[in-house]
């Protein structure tokens, strides 16, 4: 017998994206692989950094409404409340109710629109081209739909006004919000036939990627990824913003943290989405649906910082605002992107596996550049 | 308010030599914050996130505020609990807004979760995280020479030609003695 045979190997340098579709948009990651196993990730943004920031300090309170939608331009419906949100919290606004009740509305069918579209493109990312897509999108088409008959654009609604929203709902929507409900659970039923207990899902998914409980509270993740490790965090809940303590819905919270968790919490939320929507469109008042003191024009903020936060699609969305003596525009606009601070953690989920399980990952994380990159 | 108070009389129990004030915000936003001295504000930072009574583990949002008159740029976290499910503590460090002198001690030790962001203040403002473990740009590219979002940034004229400065940009970056791109060098021998 001849001692084993040790091959020499060496690490290889790949660099995946910008341009590369899995990589959802234009970001790079500097993976090292030892064979086909990565030892080192190291992600790279700002292609698409255009100081998201810096323009809206140069201009009034209310311009930067429409530049929110081009965040993350899945949900714009959410970006323009959480902006709205800090906005009324620094200046003490109030928001009409029937307002509230179109803004719970309009969010929480963002949020059916862009978990269908993230577990949709997750088979996508296996390999499997463009049927859970297919499905995924037909129903979304149906929700954006919706968005463009009430704001008059399906993706860069701009729809959020400061003490309410910029076009009221009328029998027509209202009707056309509720048959998309009626049927949403239907297509989620479908859906989940087939995908839950696909076999090439379950293979690819299950024990990949997985992140601890604990190093999700400690890298601050937030949203379905930290749900999906164990932690019980929902800001609808903990904040009680808006109208949401008056709707029944419950926290789906995941065991192992992960991709197929991931998956999973996305689809509960959904289910639970329908719920608070169907409680939303039964109780929905009448009323006016903009608070008639908030002026349009030369709106001003009185001196001070505060930060408002919703729970987006994705995650923790939230906007820490300065302002100034003169108050006309933000002294200081940040925005706390979900999607960017949840990257944080990637090169942990992904040492150890292969460079295929790279790409479903970075699926499940489910960022969108504009929003990384601002 | 009263939380408030008791944080400010633990935390000047448990950490000897500390400097910290509760700055007030205005009444509508009201969110009142800690300003705590540079050298403390780990100590402060373990304490929070330690405290059973506290247990300040999510770091949700960490930015920097360039403020141009006062002559400081100030950081701010803001702290929520998960365990507890309250918050926010926000805490508040200033550092002089030269250059040399931008330093604020990094919490990324303390919450990993900073390490994104205190890279973004970086490379946003300048601001120097000592002990971040991998301090670099993440935004802007690697050669860029500024930190755009402080108030006194200047673009440049023309973005064709970035990352040559010229004109004022040119004018402070050979007042402060910064390193000039050999194409922009021509321009100065002028």
């Amino acid at each position: 017998m001849s001692a084993p045979v040790v091959i020499e190997t060496q690490t290889l340098e790949v660099s995946i994206g910008p341009q590369h579709p899995s990589t959802h948009g234009v970001f790079r990651m500097d993976v090292v692989l030892d064979g086909e196993v990565v030892v080192k990730l190291k992600p790279v943004m700002g292609y698409l950094h255009r100081n998201h920031e810096q323009l809206a300090e140069k201009m009034p309170w209310i311009a930067s409404m429409p530049y929110t939608d081009r965040l993350d331009y899945f949900c714009s419906m959410s970006n323009n409340w959480a902006y709205a949100l800090a906005v009324e919290k620094l200046a003490g606004i109030q928001v009409p109710e029937r307002a509230e009740y179109i803004r719970v509305i309009m969010a929480e069918l963002t949020r059916l629109q862009n978990h269908a579209a993230a577990v949709g493109f997750l088979l996508s990312d296996c390999g499997a081209w463009f049927t859970p897509v297919l499905y995924a999108f037909r129903e979304r088409e149906r929700i954006l739909d919706f968005f463009e008959a009430v704001s008059g654009s399906r993706m860069m609604c701009n729809y959020c006004r400061f003490g309410g929203v910029r076009v009221d709902l009328t029998e027509q929507t209202l009707a056309m919000a509720r048959g998309i409900v009626e049927r949403f659970p239907r297509f989620l039923d479908e859906f989940e036939k087939l995908m839950t207990e696909n076999e090439v899902l379950m293979a690819r998914t299950q024990r990949v990627g997985i992140l601890p409980k604990a190093l999700a509270i400690d890298a601050s993740i937030s949203g379905p990824m930290a749900r999906a490790s164990g932690v019980e965090y929902d800001i609808r809940k903990v904040d009680g913003y808006g109208v949401y303590p008056r709707f029944e819905f419950q926290v789906p919270v995941g065991e192992t943290g992960d991709v197929y968790d991931r998956y999973m919490i996305r689809i509960l939320e959904m289910r639970q989405a329908v719920k608070i929507l169907q409680q939303a469109l039964r109780d929905i008042p009448a009323g006016p649906f903009q608070n008639p003191a908030v002026k349009l024009r030369n709106f001003k903020i009185p001196a001070g910082d505060g930060y408002g936060r919703i729970e987006s699609p994705k995650g923790e969305l939230g906007f820490y605002l300065v302002a100034d003596a003169a108050g006309k525009n933000p002294y200081r606009y940040h925005v706390r992107p979900p999607s960017f601070i949840n990257l944080t953690i990637l090169e942990d989920m992904c040492l150890g596996h292969k460079v295929a399980d790279v790409v479903v990952i970075l699926g499940s994380v489910d960022i969108v550049l504009g929003e990384v990159d601002r | 308010m009263e939380a408030i108070e008791k944080i400010k009389e633990i935390a000047l129990q448990a950490v000897p030599g500390l400097r910290i004030e509760i700055i007030n915000s205005t009444p509508p936003a009201a969110q009142p914050a800690f300003l705590v001295d540079r050298e403390h504000i780990v100590a402060v930072a373990r304490m929070l996130k330690t405290d059973p009574r506290w247990q300040m583990d999510f770091c949700s949002c960490v930015t920097a505020v360039d403020y141009l008159k006062e002559g400081y740029i100030e950081v701010v976290y803001h702290l929520y609990s998960v365990a507890l499910k309250h918050g926010p503590v926000v805490l508040k460090v200033r550092a002089p807004r030269d250059l040399a002198q931008c330093e604020v001690p990094s919490l990324t030790p303390v919450w990993r979760g900073c390490e994104f962001q205190e890279r973004e203040a970086y490379d946003l403002f300048g601001v120097r995280f000592t002990g971040h473990p991998d301090l670099r740009r993440i935004l802007m590219w690697d050669e860029f020479r500024d930190h755009p979002l402080r108030k006194d940034y200047v673009p440049p004229a023309d973005y064709e030609w970035e990352p040559t400065p010229h004109g004022e940009v040119l004018a402070r970056a050979k007042a402060q003695g910064g390193v000039i791109p050999p194409s922009a060098a021509a321009e100065v021998k002028k």
